[in-house]
């Protein structure tokens, strides 16, 4: 019979992504109810070493997939590895992240195993000896709980949403053949980010602009208290629309649906795509002149002013506060 | 080139979703359906390739009579013919049979591209295109902001976090398509009257040889938590206004 729960950590270049603690400490919590074991799945190129990592947030058992042609991500190669090690294991629960390569993937395992996934997740549980899954639908503007009819039981978990803790294990590896096809895909360039920022959906603290920013200069201000934060600058469809910033800078329901720990809102009216995309947000404070802008109903502070003189003194007492 | 752009018919983006009192879904009568956005992209794309190397668009569709209207406005935009897979065993279909749903149909298609939306806005789940490219045995290209087509193959790019991917593929291959890959194109006047003429074939689950109980089941539909009112930060100017919610976010919040 089908039994504990297996995460399929995330790693890139070696290094584990913050995720891939988020999926084993959750993974603990639920095998730890029914006195299961936590197991991984670990693909890459020399990624072995990274399973004490996972060890140390409470993974018993590391299956570590180890082939030159896992690295970079090719999904047809890891889901084909990756859906051998769940048939040859049998879990009752498979999570994945839901960042962009964990979605990739699991949706492909899933179809290879003819079983179901939940995308997205902000919240799981075991209830009578099976998981249920809370996530959000309409970019958060109602919830479904999942339940499935197949196994293994496969979720996606958002990312920046399950707290990642220290819970020592094992971490014990075992190797597996790790073999794959020749792929028909091929990666030719990895283009990356030099700025330094954070992607929206794992930053702590977003700083979103909207129409309010009266063109693209205007974000500059924004860009100074992001900096002071720590955080990444977001933008609504509006101002990607206009061309003001780029479409990854997007928030809501056709761009990206984010969950900060605070999330700062200047000169967004508070379109329903948008609040949708923003709402599960920790903290969130609204700047807007109009006092009638929809954004302040989703509001924990909101500022009714001219944010080009608010924003400017918020960042310079943040920086004194923040140090 | 033999080009198949996906479709799904959801509630247009600022419609307001209530949950019905029991639970068991949304209110679904005051909704305005649209095309779903992303499947925009899609279907834009499939008729840029078809005008610059020739070939046929076919629009594949899961969804109920009400569907119909996605599949005439991809076929006003400019695609060649459809296929309605209608059946009310299928309204609460999961990725997995929707998937297989499209891989029953385009199995019998020949297909050089299969376009669908990285996700649909109605159940986010952005599943599909991943599953049928697996149930075809074919590459998947998921979130693709730019393709440029090379007779037997593909190369987009994609972008991940903190990263843009460059991917070579070869055809034949599952693309789902990301905001940023094109800008769609308003179906003319002329476009509507002749895409009334335009064949769409509609297929019931039986007729596709698939099961239709879903492997993920939505057992309940919730609104999302209240949250608690907030406060309006008061202040006789804007910079005293900015220094009290530095001061709430630190002492209060505890965020910064």
């Amino acid at each position: 019979m089908a039994k504990g729960v297996m995460i399929v950590a995330e790693q890139r270049e070696g290094a584990l992504r913050k995720i891939s603690f988020e999926l084993a400490s959750t993974a603990r919590k639920l095998a730890d109810a029914s006195g299961d074991e936590v197991s991984a799945v670990l693909l890459g190129s020399g990624v072995e070493k990274l399973a004490a990592e996972l060890g140390k947030y409470g993974v018993d058992k590391v299956f570590v997939g180890d082939n030159a042609a896992l690295e970079p991500y090719v999904t047809e190669a890891h889901a084909a590895v990756t859906a051998k090690i769940i048939k040859d294991n049998d879990p009752a629960i498979v999570l994945f992240g839901a960042s962009v390569q964990g979605k990739d993937l699991s949706a492909r395992v899933a179809a290879k195993l003819a079983t179901g996934l939940a995308t997205d997740c902000t919240d799981v549980k075991v209830d009578g000896g099976k998981l249920v899954c809370t996530r959000p639908m309409y970019a958060g503007k109602c919830f479904g709980e999942v339940v499935f009819t197949a196994t293994p039981a496969m979720a996606s978990l958002r990312p920046n949403v399950f707290p990642a803790a220290e819970n020592a294990k094992a971490g014990a590896v075992t190797k597996v053949d790790a073999a794959v096809e020749a792929q028909k895909s091929k990666v030719l360039e990895v283009q990356k980010d030099t700025s330094g920022k954070v992607d929206l959906t794992e930053a702590n603290v977003i700083v979103s602009g909207g129409r309010g920013m009266k063109g693209p200069e205007g974000f500059a201000i924004l860009e100074e208290l992001a900096a002071a934060l720590k955080g990444t600058v977001g933008a609504s469809r509006a101002a990607v629309d206009a061309g003001w910033r780029e479409q990854k800078d997007q928030v809501g329901q056709t761009g990206k649906v984010v969950s900060p720990n605070l999330y700062i809102a200047c000169g967004i009216s508070g379109a329903i795509q948008h609040l949708a995309g923003m709402s599960s947000s920790k903290c969130i404070v609204a700047i807007n002149k109009d006092a009638e802008a929809p954004i302040f109903t989703k509001a924990d502070y909101g500022v009714v002013d001219d944010l080009f003189k608010v924003v400017p003194t918020l960042t310079a007492e943040c920086k004194k506060l923040v140090g | 080139m033999n080009i198949i752009a996906c479709v799904k018919q959801v509630p247009d983006t600022e419609a307001q979703i209530k949950v019905k009192g029991d639970g068991s879904g949304i209110e679904d009568g005051q909704i305005k359906w649209v095309m779903n956005p992303y499947d925009e992209f899609g279907v834009e794309e499939a008729l840029r390739l078809k005008e610059k190397n020739g070939g046929e668009v076919t629009v594949v569709c899961v969804g109920p009579a009400r569907a119909m209207e996605t599949i005439r406005t991809a076929l006003a935009m400019g695609a060649d013919k459809g296929v309605h897979i209608s059946d009310p065993a299928l309204d609460n279909a999961d990725a997995f049979v929707t998937a297989s749903a499209l891989a029953a149909v385009i199995k019998g298609l020949p297909h050089d591209i299969i376009f669908c939306g990285q996700r649909a806005i109605d159940d986010d789940a952005g599943q599909v295109g991943a599953m049928l490219a697996e149930l075809l045995g074919i590459p998947q290209l998921t979130l693709v902001t730019k393709l440029e087509y090379a007779g037997s193959s593909v190369k987009v790019i994609r972008p991940i976090e903190g990263a843009q991917l460059s991917i070579e593929t070869q055809l034949p291959c599952v693309v789902t398509a990301q905001k940023g890959l094109n800008e769609p194109r308003y179906a003319s006047l002329p476009g509507i009257m002749k895409a009334k003429k335009k064949p769409v074939d509609v297929k019931n689950a039986a007729a596709l040889g698939i099961a239709t109980e879903a492997k993920a089941k939505v057992a309940k539909t919730i609104p999302p938590p209240a949250r608690p009112p907030g406060k309006i930060v008061c202040g006789d100017e804007p910079e005293q206004k900015a220094a009290e919610v530095a001061r709430l976010l630190r002492e209060e919040a505890k965020v910064i």
